[in-house]
């Protein structure tokens, strides 16, 4: 949600005298959570290494932390409409085969006998259509057929990591800076170049967190989104286009994957096949950590950013501590639970203070009730 | 009433959920070795009434007494060991298993090696289905059997389990006219052998059959208790939706333009069952203006025929003019777009998005129109809400805060400032005061006269005498999916209206 709308909640909750001071801080320190926990992580991981809060450091860990949180947006989108989707780490592998193979040889033209080169820029954005496609495929299954969207994006998980298999038998396609004689060189701009010292996938992934938090919170489309998350029968009576809000949150995420793995193969300056596995996960683990329900609704982009930036940074320092990759993992996962504990808490307190509102609002209007009678 | 012998009556029975009374000092009477049958429009607290006689809710206050002793249900296993059982209406049984698994499950036996002792349980199941006359092999699975099959083997299960009080909800919704009647048999075998059977429906000729007795529920309370044989359909309708008080809903005169929206033939047929329609071949106008009160029960189509204008079933057959133009016949979007708009029965399931706010509820359907240069202008979309909130009298400390911080009027009237914001020309308003106070009640009845002096169609839903009556300005009946009579406003009374709707 907005940080506006918090603010005006809050504001509303002071107002009613019934509230106890504890229950507001509380609500305050559930609410800013994953805020709260990103800056004791750092203030935590600067008192242990002296490198941590160095401003190269920063850059390195956010330059990491962007690739998650570009796939975190899209994901966001998902699952507020209450879906899940499970193919955006083979869609990563997909765009970066794909994007790779036109750079590395081109597109081939067996009966022609030629290969065709196409410009850096033109093979972004072919990469980037391509999982807005794969996207809206998985749309299409689950709003047209019927399919559940965790089977649906199964399925799509293993197709497109099939088919960023074939696309080189298995292999890697290295060396994606280009040739000049070819006019197709720069691809390596995205993963490596630099705008007033800041990564470009920094910059991206700052444009499309603005763009998304922008559609989300300025668009009928972003709140149709929440309301087909909250009560999909309900969003339909509304005159909500159920299935095409639906679909377009899964071309998003599509599309968003497919900027991931751009990112990342123009960092290695190569394409590997088993780019981007289990990724999938990441972004999910991003998304509940940054307080969106997985029951749809409820979340906000913000959040998911907040959530990629504190396993961004969580792993990285435990990295720069030395700390065995095995108990990366069990933390992470801890931190991961204990984020969804947090949530259902969280939930249970806002219930509560709605219902004790709403039997505030009909005991007064009992009370005018009677006046009007006597 | 004949002296048949009291096997369990609830003593005081009240039961609160948030914002509502759902049994308000009920005291129900079963007899032994009868058919008792309780009815009562949606929200009555039939439902609840049984969920807790058989312990699946406590009761908030009042106590069950069962062969004369105070019992207390903590769940539905305990009232299972005292021999309660539940069939519901969906019948909860596992589809994808076998009858005899079916009847067994959760108490399997067990042979010497801690097996399935299938041959016993064979055995059972077999004598159980036979005492019900039905041949069924056990080993069928249950989806491949006809619902009225399945009706049986939750029979079975039931007494498999020893149960004399047997509490049947709405057993014939899904039952061909065959299947009502073995069914009716199978009944009145259980009854021989000394069963109680609590019998739920809304199918009141049915009910006239089979039953002994009948309980009457209305808004929480039982309103009439009698032995069955003296009574009819009518008198039973009557007390089910209460007579016409003096009434503090004052009509309010207002002049009835010419026709708005015409209904030519629409048709639903029944999901399963031939030849059978949920709305059946219905032809109707609407003017300008003008308050139509559709008046009938539960089960006589009149949710569906609403669901079928707004265009929630594209497969319904027939036509629709608004303004003497054939609607297109698209789904709900574009209905909304051409000047319709549902205000649905259901306020929690249909009506509302529980996660938002008070605010981007009210705006849901209309927030396109706030969109310009890129952005939902926030201010205008402000003004429109703060002019609902004054309208239409919505009692809401803050409009952000969460929707379920609003009493049940309010909401509901959240719900009709939605569907005003979208500028409609016809307002379909499906049982709008169902399980809301009696002041948000008369807001709502001011709010619909208003709104039919300043030109609106309004359709309207109500099994509620006193509502209908009072603020139509012509009714029709519908019973069985058929509309079976239309009155004037001038000519219409008490008695006739329950007549037409007891055909």
């Amino acid at each position: 949600m907005l940080s506006k709308d918090r603010s005006v909640q809050e504001k509303a909750s002071q107002k009613s005298s019934y509230s106890p001071m504890s229950r507001l801080l509380l609500l305050f320190l559930f609410r800013f959570r994953t805020l709260i926990v990103l800056f004791l992580l750092i203030i935590i991981f600067s008192y242990l290494s002296p490198v941590y809060l160095t401003s190269e450091n920063l850059i390195i860990m956010s330059k990491h932390v962007a690739i998650n949180a570009i796939m975190a947006i899209g994901m966001t989108f998902v699952i507020l409409g209450a879906g899940i989707d499970l193919s955006v780490g083979s869609i990563v592998g997909l765009a970066a085969m794909i994007a790779g193979g036109m750079i590395a040889q081109g597109v081939v033209l067996k009966f022609l006998g030629v290969a065709i080169f196409f410009r850096a820029y033109v093979v972004i954005l072919f990469g980037l259509i391509l999982g807005a496609l794969v996207g809206l495929f998985n749309g299409l299954l689950i709003t047209r057929l019927n399919v559940t969207p965790f089977i649906a994006t199964l399925g799509t998980l293993y197709m497109a990591r099939g088919f960023a298999q074939l696309r080189s038998d298995g292999n890697t396609f290295p060396n994606l800076s280009g040739n000049p004689l070819l006019n197709n060189t720069g691809f390596e701009l995205l993963g490596s170049g630099r705008l007033v010292g800041i990564p470009i996938s920094i910059w991206i992934m700052i444009l499309f967190s603005i763009l998304a938090v922008y559609i989300t919170n300025k668009t009928p489309f972003g709140r149709h989104v929440y309301a087909i998350g909250g009560n999909e029968r309900a969003a339909e009576l509304s005159g909500i286009p159920v299935k095409t809000v639906k679909t377009i949150t899964y071309v998003i995420s599509g599309f968003c994957a497919a900027m991931a793995g751009l990112i990342i193969a123009s960092e290695l300056q190569a394409a590997h096949p088993a780019t981007g596995t289990t990724y999938e996960l990441n972004a999910i683990a991003a998304v509940v950590l940054g307080g969106t329900s997985l029951s749809g609704g409820r979340g906000s982009i913000t959040g998911s950013i907040l959530g990629a930036f504190v396993i961004g940074f969580l792993s990285d320092g435990l990295v720069i501590l030395g700390v065995s990759s095995f108990w990366q993992t069990v933390i992470k996962g801890a931190v991961i639970v204990v984020a969804v504990v947090l949530d259902e808490f969280q939930q249970r307190l806002q219930r509560h203070q709605a219902l004790q509102l709403m039997e505030e609002s009909i005991r007064k209007e009992e009370k005018q009730a009677k006046q009007e009678t006597e | 009433m004949n002296n048949k012998e009291i096997i369990l009556e609830t003593h005081e029975l009240s039961k609160v959920f948030p914002g509502t009374i759902a049994l308000d000092h009920v005291n129900f009477k079963v007899y032994r070795g009868a058919v008792n049958a309780l009815v009562g429009e949606n929200g009555a607290g039939k439902s609840t009434l049984m969920n807790i006689l058989a312990g699946i809710l406590q009761p908030s206050g009042g106590h069950i007494v069962l062969n004369g002793k105070r019992v207390e249900f903590k769940s539905p296993v305990e009232a299972l060991r005292n021999g309660i059982g539940i069939i519901h209406q969906e019948l909860n049984l596992f589809p994808n298993m076998s009858v005899v698994d079916n009847i067994f499950v959760g108490r399997e036996l067990r042979d010497a090696l801690g097996n399935v002792d299938y041959p016993k349980e064979e055995g059972i199941a077999h004598s159980v289905l036979q005492r019900l006359g039905e041949n069924i092999d056990p080993k069928t699975l249950v989806e491949d059997l006809r619902v009225g099959q399945q009706q049986i083997v939750a029979i079975a299960k039931a007494l498999a389990q020893d149960v004399r009080i047997l509490i049947m909800d709405e057993p014939t919704s899904a039952l061909s006219i065959k299947e009502v009647k073995e069914l009716f048999n199978t009944i009145r075998e259980l009854i021989n052998e000394g069963v109680t059977v609590i019998y739920i429906s809304h199918k009141l000729d049915e009910i006239l059959q089979i039953a002994e007795y009948l309980t009457i529920l209305r808004d929480g309370k039982i309103v009439a208790h009698t032995a069955i044989d003296s009574i009819d359909v009518s008198w039973i309708i009557e007390k089910m939706v209460g007579s016409k008080k003096e009434s503090f809903y004052v009509h309010k005169e207002h002049s009835v333009g010419s026709p708005i929206l015409e209904v030519r033939n629409l048709s639903l047929r029944h999901p399963t069952l031939e030849n059978r329609y949920l709305v059946d071949h219905v032809t109707f106008e609407l003017n300008w203006g003008e308050i139509l009160g559709i008046f009938g029960l539960m089960g006589s189509g009149r949710t569906e025929l609403l669901e079928c204008i707004i265009g929630r079933h594209p497969e319904a057959l027939g036509e629709i003019l608004l303004e003497g133009k054939k609607l297109s016949p698209g789904g709900i979007k574009g209905k909304i777009a051409e000047g319709l708009f549902l205000i649905p029965e259901d306020r929690q399931r249909d009506g509302l998005v529980q996660s938002l706010s008070t605010a981007k509820n009210m705006t849901l359907a209309s927030v396109k129109s706030y969109f310009k240069n890129l952005v939902i202008d926030s201010t205008k979309e402000f003004q429109s809400i703060q002019r609902m909130i004054k309208e239409l009298s919505i009692v809401v400390k803050d409009p952000h805060q969460s929707i379920l911080s609003l009493s049940g009027g309010n909401q509901q009237k959240v719900i009709v400032a939605k569907g005003l914001l979208t500028s409609p020309k016809v307002l379909l308003m499906d049982e709008p005061t169902r399980g809301i106070d009696v002041n948000a009640k008369r807001d709502i009845f001011n709010i619909m006269l208003q709104l039919a002096s300043q030109g609106y169609g309004i359709i309207f839903v109500s099994s509620e005498l006193e509502e209908i009556l009072s603020l139509s300005d012509r009714i029709l009946v519908m019973c069985k999916g058929k509309i079976v009579q239309q009155f004037s406003r001038s000519n219409v009374t008490e008695e006739a209206l329950i007549a037409a709707a007891s055909v």
